[in-house]
């Protein structure tokens, strides 16, 4: 009797060209995701005199460097950082959406928006949350510089052997105020900044059966805050409904092959995993983080842990460093924590959906700080006015602005000032991520917009029951 | 590249988790040109205060520290973004290699394509090395690829010990050879193409 198999083996016996007898691998990459921060793959290729192997299983868009306001005067460093992806992708004739192209985007939204994410794929990219296209239901992880090269010369990549892999059930429906985001915190606080590493996690249950792709790409998005290598959902048919009539997904007959395909992947009953975690989606409340590890994530009605009852000696000492880091005391009740700025955007919060939920918690009020908005593409910049939510985002006094990763990393100069407290919808909050000295408390969109309307760190479920 | 043999080097500890790579090099250097040199920047914000003055106390600066190739960590070092500019901050700085009981994914196979071995050893192991370092600035750590082997602290009477470390054989294949993997994986190049003749006829839409 053989034990059956899951998404994530179909995907990679599908993929595998060869394999070594060590166990090593050699994958074919489906379609590959290149931005503006891959210069350093295309000097390489040059400087081997090579050309590219798979131009059309190649797409650029430019993100990491981009404006995000159209009067902004950009430096001439990150200039020449878009003009060079627009330049390799014309001398290799790749399809690249650059600024001013209504298309547009951070790379983690553009794929999926365009249809260039599909099921069953062997897909990768020079960052780290290329896990997001996982949602639905590829295979896709992150890559560095010099595997960018490679997938560019030869289309493939070495594995040096298979990656384990772990299944984590939500089931039940969520609360009201309480998203994708959140449940995405809680996996993280759970099994910990390491608890995926090595690992492909497929999320399972009803929870993410129920959830829209927009809410399972948040989700996958933050795999890698997990430590895992990717995290995808078995496609179904929101994943069909979402994908059809997109401008690089298959049209007509081919279709109708694709979804027959596609059908066949979804993990069998009997597939084995190396890990399970089950969580309950009924007790996931909305979460924030306190520290500068993902992993510090809280229910937003729990308090700052205290180091000194910490029994293990580095964590402690990593908890005193995070605590410093953040000017925060233990014990502080987590809706207590001040709040100086608001970001809603990046790869993994900045969909129509984000926007939505956004929106209808500021719809009618007024916020105290600093709050930005940032789509993740021209189409979702488009959908969202067709809407008329950027007018009820700018009413509420936030700033609506151009499409890009802006604060999530600040490389194209938008950065939290130092000290200042961000609440950021974006995946990380590492110590001077959004900036030198910047303080982030990652949550979910509509999370964001409660605190911009505070000041400090809000439940949400208060806002949307009228309170406050 | 440069084959990867043995290294015996002064080793340095960093007492810190999850030692992720927007420490190890901050974003906002990114843009500047591989050619230009890393290794000043390593670990640019643990080092400097928010007006760009050295801080004081950070391991790597103390004398001792000095001409060190092997760095000996924590657990998860190198996790979050995909950026091989870490790699190349820790290489540029004259580091050859860093044992930790975890590495983040990405960052741990970046090292190896840029002549940086990365090495797991438990967790119990790397802490005792690192307090043994602590106690003896400069000592030495000697690394065998092919022996798949960690010696020392060497020079110091002080927990001494011969660890065997686990590697993939194909990066410590090209590791060893110096090889570069474009030029490797191009010598399958027959094999792609059936693979991919084959994909083209199941998966027509692509
Ligand atoms: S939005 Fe942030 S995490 Fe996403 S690709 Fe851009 S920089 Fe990376």
């Amino acid at each position: 009797m053989t034990a059956g198999r899951s998404l994530f083996d179909k995907i990679w016996q599908r993929h595998a060209i060869l394999t070594r007898p060590d166990g090593a691998v050699l994958l074919h990459v489906g379609r590959h995701l290149v931005h503006d921060g891959s210069r350093a793959a295309f000097r390489q290729l040059a400087e081997r005199g090579l050309t590219l192997h798979s131009p059309s299983r190649t797409f650029a868009t430019a993100d990491h460097y981009v404006p995000t306001a159209p009067t902004a005067e950009v430096a001439p460093h990150r200039q020449e950082m878009i003009a060079a992806l627009a330049a390799h992708a014309a001398t290799h004739g790749i399809a690249c959406f650059a600024p001013g192209d209504p298309r547009q985007g951070i790379v983690h939204v553009v794929g999926p928006e365009q249809g260039i994410t599909l099921p069953g794929l062997v897909m990768v990219c020079g960052d780290s949350h290329t896990a997001s296209h996982g949602a639905l239901g590829a295979l896709a992880f992150g890559i560095g510089a010099s595997e960018v090269a490679h997938v560019l010369a030869t289309q493939t990549l070495w594995q040096s052997r298979r990656p384990g892999s772990m299944r984590i059930t939500v089931e039940g429906r969520l609360g009201n105020g309480v998203a994708p985001k959140d449940v995405v915190l809680a996996i993280i606080a759970r099994i910990g900044a390491a608890g995926g590493t090595g690992r492909v996690i497929e999320y399972a249950g009803s929870t993410f059966r129920a959830m829209s792709i927009e809410g399972r790409l948040t989700v996958c998005n933050m795999s890698i805050e997990a430590g895992a290598r990717a995290g995808m959902v078995a496609p179904d048919d929101t994943t069909f409904a979402y994908l059809a009539g997109r401008p690089f997904a298959p049209q007509g007959a081919a279709w109708e092959r694709a979804v027959a395909y596609w059908r066949t992947l979804p993990s069998d009953a009997d597939a084995a995993f190396d890990a399970d975690v089950t969580l309950d989606a009924a007790a996931i409340v909305p979460m924030a983080t306190w520290g500068t590890s993902p992993e510090s994530a809280l229910p937003v009605d729990g308090r700052i842990p205290d180091p000194d009852r910490e029994p293990d000696a580095d964590r402690r000492q990593a908890m005193r460093r995070a605590l410093d880091y953040m000017d925060l005391r233990p014990g502080t009740p987590v809706d207590a924590i001040p709040i100086d700025r608001v970001f809603i955007g990046s790869c993994t919060n900045a969909r129509i959906e984000d926007i939505r939920a956004a929106a209808r918690v500021v719809a009618g009020r007024r916020v105290r700080v600093p709050a930005w908005v940032v789509p993740g593409s021209g189409l979702v910049k488009r959908q969202a006015e067709a809407e008329g939510l950027d007018r009820v985002l700018t009413a509420a006094g936030l700033e609506w602005r151009d499409p890009g990763c802006s604060m999530c990393v600040g490389m194209n100069g938008d950065v939290v000032p130092p000290g200042a407290h961000c609440a950021s919808t974006s995946n990380r909050n590492f110590v001077g991520r959004q900036g030198p000295g910047a303080r982030t408390h990652l949550m979910s969109p509509a999370m964001a917009a409660a605190a911009a309307l505070t000041g400090h760190i809000t439940d949400v479920r208060t806002m949307l029951a009228g309170g406050a | 590249m440069q084959p990867f043999t043995t290294v015996d080097g002064k080793a340095v500890a960093l007492d810190m988790p999850n030692v992720d790579t927007d420490q190890i090099i901050p974003a906002r250097f990114l843009w500047r040109p591989r050619g230009d040199g890393y290794g000043g920047l390593l670990f640019h914000d643990l080092r400097h205060d928010a007006g760009g003055a050295p801080k004081p106390g950070f391991p790597l600066d103390a004398p001792a520290a000095e001409g060190a190739a092997v760095l000996v960590a924590e657990r998860n070092f190198g996790c979050g973004s995909s950026r091989e500019h870490a790699v190349w901050a820790l290489a540029d700085a004259g580091m050859r290699v860093v044992i930790a009981p975890s590495f983040g994914d990405i960052f741990y196979s970046n090292c190896f394509k840029n002549g940086l071995l990365p090495i797991v050893l438990p967790e119990a192991r790397c802490a005792e090395l690192r307090a043994a370092l602590a106690r003896n600035p400069g000592a030495r750590l000697i690394v065998d690829l092919a022996e798949q082997t960690v010696t020392g602290p060497v020079g110091v009477n002080d927990g001494f010990a011969i660890d065997r470390f686990p590697v993939d054989p194909l990066r410590r294949e090209l590791l060893l050879a110096g090889e570069d993997e474009i030029g490797f994986t191009r010598r399958h190049e027959a094999a792609i193409a059936a693979f991919e003749a084959d994909y083209a006829a199941a998966m027509p839409w692509l």
